[in-house]
């Protein structure tokens, strides 16, 4: 039967090419893997391969054509004894070009769109105990450890040294070396393993000393942990927690002093967890190991030490997407997350003596935002302010600042203002670092600004 | 390379060499249709062919059992098919439809199987090498005798990764088998250009890793060879390295012209070492099988991987809504 051979596309970018030059003419026996011509392409000239044996019956475009069409017909392949057909008529037509024409842009459907929910973390009645940030995070990995045995945690110094910053202290002790796993300084080698793991079916816990080191690990936790659900259609995604502390400790300079908020907010697949109190970081962190998909768990060194009432309950978790009103007020939104908190209801405390009534949501989960909360109280107050630690370009509060103007514009009386780091690597002298950092004062500032004080 | 000749030994059977045959030909009629449908814009984007190296896999196969784990770079068809996923549902999501593995969103690079243990179909190169030694490790945890083989080229072994991989892998005695595919070139850079290293799977000597080289032309080789390193790790001695010197026939990928390397030294390869043609001489000069029954596997493969490309061609689009789908899996209640 008579074939078609078609112009080849031969590169992702190719509409037309040159067909250069023809290794074979009328007459000739070919196999498969023979070269049948020379076509240059917009990148190079490639060799052109036959796949099926049989009979160059006729050359239909001549070698030197430029501007030759993806899928014209360049030459027709009969089988012994068979006679060539005339031009446009060979019988099989190998197929025709795929129609991809662009899909039409789907409807614009928000991915998470949570519903305010402004019921307390826990019932009044419920006894509390003043824990440290660090010992609620502790206590969050012991439960999830000891009602789930695939739940391990993996890192530098987690085991024997009890934790770098001591976060693990005590869980060597209790779970043994099988499930808290001392590894080389290795981050990007380790981050790997852990979401090979979690695609195995295990839970990893993977805690990096600081999330500055974490970006030696960065390509698996975008390409590896949170794209591979979509790229696998649904069948398999890594259910797992990067942990550790994000932004600037004090004193330790630009290359350990960074606010990753922004960078992992963006990316869809991940979910971005950053608690401010201690009973933010028990509940938020026993929700993050039982979710089914990665999380980016984003503490504080400084806040480690910092002691909050959290409720004695047998299982105490919040859930993602729940911002909560830190403090209530009529005449400006504060919006910010964690350490950004203290700076908020510092500044919340100043203002109150100026007479500004200032109201603090504390956004603990990035992806996803409750942007409900944060337009409710926009809607009410008609002013924002936002704060965060990481620079201004590209910021968390940039993306608010979006979120208002687009559902909330009627209701701004004045510009938001983000609040940020400034736009410097960190120095290190003392005096020059505090000029870097966010300060109480910058949020009273800019709190006074948008309420035209 | 050596031109190590290993002879059919006298214990396979010609059911075996029979099945080598069949499922390295299905590996490269496959590739060759998929050639000819990117050719015809049927296929976009990158599509990395395997041809030449259809061995590597189909010995390596041989050599495992059920529930051993497999995890790929994106030369991936190949590996997918010798660990038996259905050539349809390849070959459409090579087109990007809803009949693909992935349902049309991964694409050639990217395909998965939880009930073939395949894990991807990974086009970062090198970062499978790390998620391989992962699924070890989470075996080892649960306390199965599961291997995972980790494949990865000759370019992928010069990433820091590997070695972070070989030096915990060692450390902990996970059950993974790292598989070089040394196909001597690194899309356009041969070995020679890339290393003074003489052999790849030496290095991870200084790890503490046993290995071996491996003639990748030969199936029958190869799958001695992963036996080897199977029993190896099921036997609780940590990782082992495989390095199979191989050999694509095609370039990198569909728009590489191949201008590195000679069109002489790929036709020699294909006269004197393809590994189809020598089982082919095996089963013919052993009087295991006559011309006319390997014509018929032939047409029967052919079969099979019309079909596929049907299938691929018939299979409509995913629809519009699966653009907002498997970004996140459902919390359970």
């Amino acid at each position: 039967m008579a074939t078609e051979i078609l112009m080849p596309a031969l590169s992702p970018t190719m509409e037309e090419g040159t067909l250069a030059k023809w290794m074979v003419k009328e007459g000739d026996t070919v196999s498969s893997g023979d070269i049948l011509a020379e076509i240059e392409t917009d990148k190079a000239t490639m060799e052109f391969e036959a796949v099926e044996e049989g009979i160059v019956g006729k050359i239909l475009i001549a070698e030197g054509t430029e501007g030759v069409k993806v899928n014209t017909a360049i030459a027709i392949m009969v089988e012994e004894g068979e006679a060539v057909p005339q031009t446009g008529a060979a019988t099989a037509p190998v197929a025709e070009a795929a129609p991809v024409a662009a899909s039409a842009p789907a409807v614009a459907a928000a991915p998470v769109a949570p519903v305010m929910d402004a019921t307390p973390d826990w019932a009044a009645d419920v006894p509390v105990k003043q824990t440290t940030v660090r010992e609620a995070l502790r206590d969050a990995m012991a439960e999830e450890m000891r009602r789930d045995e695939d739940v391990f945690l993996m890192g530098e110094e987690v085991g024997e040294y009890q934790g770098a910053y001591k976060i693990s202290q005590g869980l060597l002790d209790e779970f043994g070396a099988k499930r808290i796993i001392d590894t080389p300084i290795t981050e990007h080698g380790f981050a790997g393993i852990a979401t090979g793991a979690a695609f195995g079916g295990l839970k990893p816990i993977v805690e990096f000393m600081t999330f500055n080191f974490a970006m030696q690990a960065i390509d698996h936790i975008i390409n590896s942990a949170a794209k591979t659900l979509y790229m696998s259609g649904g069948q398999m995604g890594a259910p797992m927690v990067f942990r550790g502390p994000n932004g600037a400790a004090a004193r330790v300079g630009a290359q350990h002093s960074q606010c990753y908020a922004a960078w992992y907010m963006q990316i869809p697949g991940l979910k971005v967890v950053t608690p401010y109190s201690a009973a933010d970081a028990k509940g938020l962190m026993k929700t993050a190991i039982r979710d089914p998909n990665p999380v980016i768990f984003l503490e504080n060194e400084i806040m480690y030490g910092k002691a909050f009432d959290v409720p004695v309950m047998d299982d105490f978790t919040i859930p993602f997407g729940k911002a909560k009103i830190e403090r209530s007020g009529d005449d400006v939104t504060i919006v910010t997350f964690g350490i950004g908190v203290t700076y908020a209801l510092k500044a919340a405390e100043k203002l109150a003596e100026e007479g500004i009534a200032a109201e603090v949501v504390n956004l603990r989960t990035l992806r996803p935002m409750d942007t409900e909360t944060i337009l409710a109280s926009v809607r009410k107050t008609n002013r924002c302010v936002t704060v965060e630690e990481g620079w201004p370009q590209g910021s968390v509060g940039g993306y608010i600042s979006n979120v208002i103007m687009q559902e909330a514009f009627d209701y701004l009386d004045a510009p938001v203002i983000n609040c940020t780091g400034k736009d410097v690597p960190m120095p290190y002298a003392a005096n020059l670092e505090k000029h870097a950092l966010l300060t109480t004062d910058d949020v009273v500032d800019a709190c006074k600004k948008v309420t035209y004080r | 390379m050596s031109a190590k000749k290993t002879a059919a030994k006298s214990n396979v059977s010609a059911e075996e060499l029979l099945g080598h045959y069949r499922e390295m030909l299905m590996i490269r009629r496959f590739e060759e249709k998929a050639g000819q449908l990117y050719g015809m814009g049927l296929i976009g984007g990158f599509c990395h062919l395997y041809i030449g190296q259809e061995a590597v896999v189909v010995g390596l196969e041989a050599a495992s059992k059920e529930g051993d784990k497999r995890v790929t770079s994106y030369r991936d068809h190949g590996h997918m098919l010798a660990c038996g996923m259905d050539p349809k549902g390849i070959m459409a999501e090579l087109t990007g439809r809803e009949g693909g593995f992935s349902k049309g969103k991964g694409g050639s690079m990217h395909m998965f199987s939880k009930e073939k243990h395949f894990y991807g179909g990974h086009g970062i190169v090198a970062a499978q090498v790390p998620l391989g030694a992962g699924l070890a490790f989470s075996d080892k945890y649960k306390g199965n005798d599961n291997v995972t083989f980790a494949y990865f080229g000759d370019g992928a072994a010069n990433q820091g990764q590997v070695y972070e991989t070989y030096n915990m892998a060692e450390l902990w005695s996970l059950p993974v088998i790292f598989v070089i595919e040394n196909n001597q070139y690194a899309m356009g850079t041969s070995v020679n250009r890339s290393t003074k290293s003489p052999s790849l799977w030496e290095r991870g000597k200084a790890y503490g890793i046993e290995g071996e080289e491996v003639d990748g032309m030969n199936v029958l080789a190869v799958k001695e060879a992963g036996e080897r390193a199977v029993a190896h790790c099921r036997a609780g001695e940590g990782p082992y390295i495989l390095e199979v010197k191989t050999y694509r026939y095609r370039g990198h990928s569909m728009s590489d012209p191949a201008k590195y390397r000679t069109r002489e030294e790929v036709q020699k390869m294909r006269d004197e070492r393809d590994p189809i043609e020598q089982i082919r001489d095996m089963l013919l000069t052993g009087k295991h099988a006559s011309e006319d029954d390997l014509k018929a596997i032939d047409k029967e493969i052919k079969g099979i991987v019309n079909e596929a490309a049907e299938f691929s061609k018939e299979s409509p689009e995913p629809a519009l809504e699966e653009l907002w789908t498997d970004i996140y899996a459902k919390v359970e209640a």
